[in-house]
């Protein structure tokens, strides 16, 4: 059989095809990287990026399609040691043991041969190892007690000492800070310089003309783009990655005159999440908080909520001040919200519609603390005919109703209490196209009728019915959209192009403006 | 013992890594906390007591922790590797009772048996079932995976019906003599149980410290797919020690058969709690992957000094369980502030 592939590729991967039932997750993807390269693969959720590592790293195994490293074709499925000799990745979720020590960590399960570890000539072996690759972490210090950045540095270590020659480094920055980012970066190039590759996935574009060479980008399972980053233009890869020509406007809503001010906050800060930010929310407002994952929009989500305690700052709905860091005194504040993992914190899937809707108004269901099942069935059916959910009656159990029919009960309790704003986290995540509009719709009806909405997502069509859009990268918001905005300048500031770097830069170390 | 802890880990990215100077491992320190609070058991058991202080007293208490040390250390090598197992309480009696069935006379006895082994295979008859009784956790939890907490809680149930059906409610006596050795005979004046004891101890320590499969249950109860990631065969090796802690419960029970020349119906009854009290105390992590044997052996000690000295005082016999029960929780308290770390 022919081998056509490039013998000089660190790896070369084509045709690749990966289903997991009716859902297509690779379609013929391609990708080539070069030994020294730092190649950059890029995409929206779902384009079919972690499914491709897994089939890179022999986690997968893809259902058409080939895989070669060098020369040599990949090893045999399940042949882990053979595997990591030729690639290793280092997942954003820490692959060390915590409570055992640095050398341990490196040499975990390969002891080379002894019957009894010897444990002074362990951390020897563990001290050259790092000062090889220029790694300056204590061997004998425990992982536990390591920075995110010094464990990264230790598990590219490990994977570089199995004999890969090819690093994956999945979303490698997103829990370090700046400074943490800078060195990982310095590691990387002097890494590069010793012909180690490197394939960086990433949603901060910044980032990637920063460090890559190459980039690739997939869209819908597919392999849309491969391309020198020198010499692309910030705005065909956006383009590319959301698949609309840059310059095809599209309008969102422009805005209205908002009302008066139902939610203020000022200075709200959390450690390592976000940093302080002012926000106002109008009655008769949508405000949107875009950022990718891990980007703080959510933290910023939960803490308006009171899920999460904020280490600064105040949060007032209708001028009066709310106790922070509390569900309980938030709800009754006004502040109604729409979880973003309905099946862990918003639903209890066993239960009716009827029980999940009046969640939360069950002390207005009947005198002195009993729950009238008549009234529980009124206000249920009330809901239903508002929010049009399609169930067989009140008393049908939530498990049995659409996604998308179940984040409507989802809001209809979040309703219930009448919020004067309403916080919906990721609100149609999971849910089909058509779900999708009406969902959209409920909540801009909320708005409408003279209340404030804030919805946290990094989905556009979530964004769109928004009057304003925050967009947030690193824990800071860095611009924000009134009225009309256009899907690749938004999609550029969550991915860490802030609106003020001007389309078209292409020098990779010139963009400093939305740096945290 | 060098004179400071380390340093944190920050100085150690800006400066290079000291090269020559050995260092203490913070971790190590956790192991010693429970020494302080067995040295001051001594002195309050001191006032209690004169009795206290006797050669006669001791030996008893180490001699009683010998059986609790036992299950105590096949629980730990489970609490590291992440798992948990119930059902030793009752193969302490379940697999003496089993082997003496097979090997006691069928007739003229009290308790008639099968008779269908000769005596001096009751010893190799009982470690056998131990073995066999964690085989069967391995297989409920790591095949059929089946929740290992309510798994092991109905095995503890039906093995201790198990006995009693076998052994008729009653006590077994008249042991064989090879199967009452090692529970009563003395060497240099030190019941030989202690000696085996603190060897098992030693032997599981250095297995735990130096052997690659020892190593492996760190990393199998402090992340899993970690140690899968790294080519540990993590249901194996968890097999593997669910084997050894039912081997290490039955071997308990030919010491504490020997000990009181007799299997009572309740033998071990109720005891898992105080082992996996003297666990934790001892600093074993109960969400896998932390503690020393070194820590489980000092958590039996000062949970069976607690309780000697509480005798010693003249306890009323009455109020013993109320003491013992928060005499545990004093001493948990104790040793979460004394190790300074959360026992989750």
């Amino acid at each position: 059989m022919a081998v056509e592939s490039d013998d000089r590729a660190a790896v070369h991967a084509e045709g690749i095809v990966k289903r997991y039932g009716p859902t297509v997750a690779l379609d013929g993807a391609r990708l080539t990287v070069r030994p020294g390269e730092a190649h950059a693969l890029v995409g929206r959720n779902g384009a079919g990026k972690s499914t491709l590592v897994s089939v890179l790293t022999g986690m997968e195994r893809p259902d058409a399609g080939r895989v070669t490293f060098g020369d040599e074709p990949a090893p045999g499925w399940g042949d882990t040691a053979a595997w990591q000799r030729k690639v290793a990745c280092v997942y954003q979720k820490s692959m060390t043991v915590p409570e055992l020590t640095v050398a341990e960590n490196l040499y975990l399960n390969r002891f080379h041969g002894e019957r009894t570890i010897r444990w002074r000539s362990l951390r020897e072996r563990a001290r050259e190892l790092l000062a090889e690759y220029g790694v300056e972490v204590d061997p004998a210090a425990r992982i536990r007690d390591l920075g995110v950045e010094q464990r990264q540095f230790v598990e590219i270590a490990r994977a570089l000492s199995f004999g890969a020659r090819l690093i994956i480094l999945d979303e490698p920055t997103a829990r370090l800070d700046a400074g943490g980012i800078d060195r990982l970066f310095g590691k990387l190039r002097s890494l590069r310089a010793q012909g180690v590759a490197f394939l960086f996935i990433s949603h901060h574009l910044q980032e990637v003309y920063e460090l890559c060479d190459t980039v690739t980008v997939f869209r819908d399972a597919r392999h849309v783009l491969t391309a020198p980053v020198a010499g692309l233009a910030e705005d065909d890869l956006v383009g590319a990655m959301t698949g609309e020509r840059a310059g095809a406007a599209r309008t969102a809503r422009t805005a209205r005159t908002a009302g008066e001010p139902l939610l203020r906050a000022e200075g709200l800060a959390a450690d390592g999440h976000f940093a302080p930010l002012d926000l106002t929310v109008r009655a008769g407002e949508v405000v949107g908080l875009a950022g990718a994952t891990a980007s703080g929009n959510t933290a910023i989500g939960e803490t308006l909520v009171g899920l999460r305690a904020p280490d600064g700052g105040r949060i007032a709905v209708r001028g009066r001040p709310v106790r922070t860091g509390s569900v309980p005194h938030a709800l009754d504040a006004g502040i109604g919200y729409v979880p973003e993992d309905r099946h862990r914190e918003g639903l209890i899937l066993g239960r009716s519609v009827a029980e999940n809707a009046t969640l939360a108004v069950a002390d207005q269901l009947g005198p002195m603390g009993t729950v009238l099942p008549s009234r529980t069935r009124a206000f249920a059916r009330r809901m239903i005919a508002a929010l049009d959910i399609k169930t067989t009656g009140p008393g049908q159990p939530v498990s049995g109703l659409s996604g998308g029919n179940q984040q409507k009960v989802v809001i209809a309790r979040a309703l219930a209490r009448e919020p004067a704003v309403l916080v919906a986290i990721r609100p149609t995540n999971g849910v089909d196209v058509k779900s999708k509009g009406a969902l959209l719709g409920v909540v801009r009806e909320v708005a409408d009728g003279g209340s404030g909405a804030v919805i946290v997502s990094d989905e556009l069509d979530d964004l769109r019915i928004c009057d304003r859009v925050l967009a947030v990268f690193h824990g800071r918001v860095t611009t924000e959209f009134t009225g009309g905005w256009r899907d690749h300048e938004l999609v550029a500031a969550m991915e860490g192009m802030g609106s003020e770097t001007s389309p078209g830069t292409q020098d990779t170390a010139g963009t400093e403006g939305t740096a945290p | 013992m060098t004179e400071t802890a380390s340093p944190p880990a920050t100085e150690a990215v800006d400066a290079p890594p000291v090269r020559s100077r050995p260092r203490i491992d913070p971790a190590r320190w956790r192991d010693f906390s429970l020494v302080p609070v067995i040295f001051v058991l001594g002195v309050i058991g001191f006032i209690v007591s004169p009795a206290f202080l006797t050669q006669d007293n001791l030996i008893g208490v180490i001699q009683q922790s010998t059986e609790l040390g036992l299950l105590v250390l096949g629980e730990a090598l489970i609490l590291i590797s992440g798992r948990m197992d119930l059902s030793l309480e009752s193969t302490i009696g379940l697999a003496p009772v089993i082997a003496l069935w097979l090997v006691m006379p069928a007739h003229g006895a009290r308790f008639a048996g099968l008779e269908l082994f000769p005596a001096w295979t009751a010893i190799p008859l009982c470690l056998a079932v131990g073995a066999a009784v964690g085989a069967t956790n391995g297989f409920l939890i790591l095949k059929l995976r089946v929740n290992g907490f309510i798994a092991t809680l109905g095995m503890l149930t039906m093995l201790r019906g198990l006995q009693v059906g076998i052994s008729e409610g009653r006590s077994i006596g008249n042991v064989p003599e090879s199967f009452a050795y090692l529970g009563k005979a003395e060497w240099l004046g030190i019941p030989a149980a202690v000696w085996i004891c603190l060897a098992l101890f030693a032997v599981g320590g250095a297995a735990l410290g130096y052997l690659r499969h020892g190593r492996a249950l760190y990393a199998i109860g402090g992340n899993p797919e970690a140690a899968r990631a790294a080519g540990v065969r993590v249901d194996r090796i968890t097999w593997i020690v669910l084997a050894v802690g039912g081997v290490l419960a039955a071997f308990a029970g030919i010491l504490y058969t020997g000990h009181y020349g007799a299997v009572s119906a309740s033998q071990g009854n109720g005891w898992i709690f105080q082992v996996f009290a003297a666990a934790v105390i001892g600093g074993i992590s109960l969400r896998g992957g932390r503690g020393t044997l070194f820590g489980a052996l000092t958590g039996v000690l000062t949970l069976q000094l607690v309780i000697n000295v509480m005798t010693l005082g003249g306890v009323p016999p009455l109020w013993t369980q109320f003491l013992n029960g928060m005499i545990i929780i004093i001493a948990l308290v104790i040793s979460r502030f004394t190790s300074g770390e959360k026992q989750d």
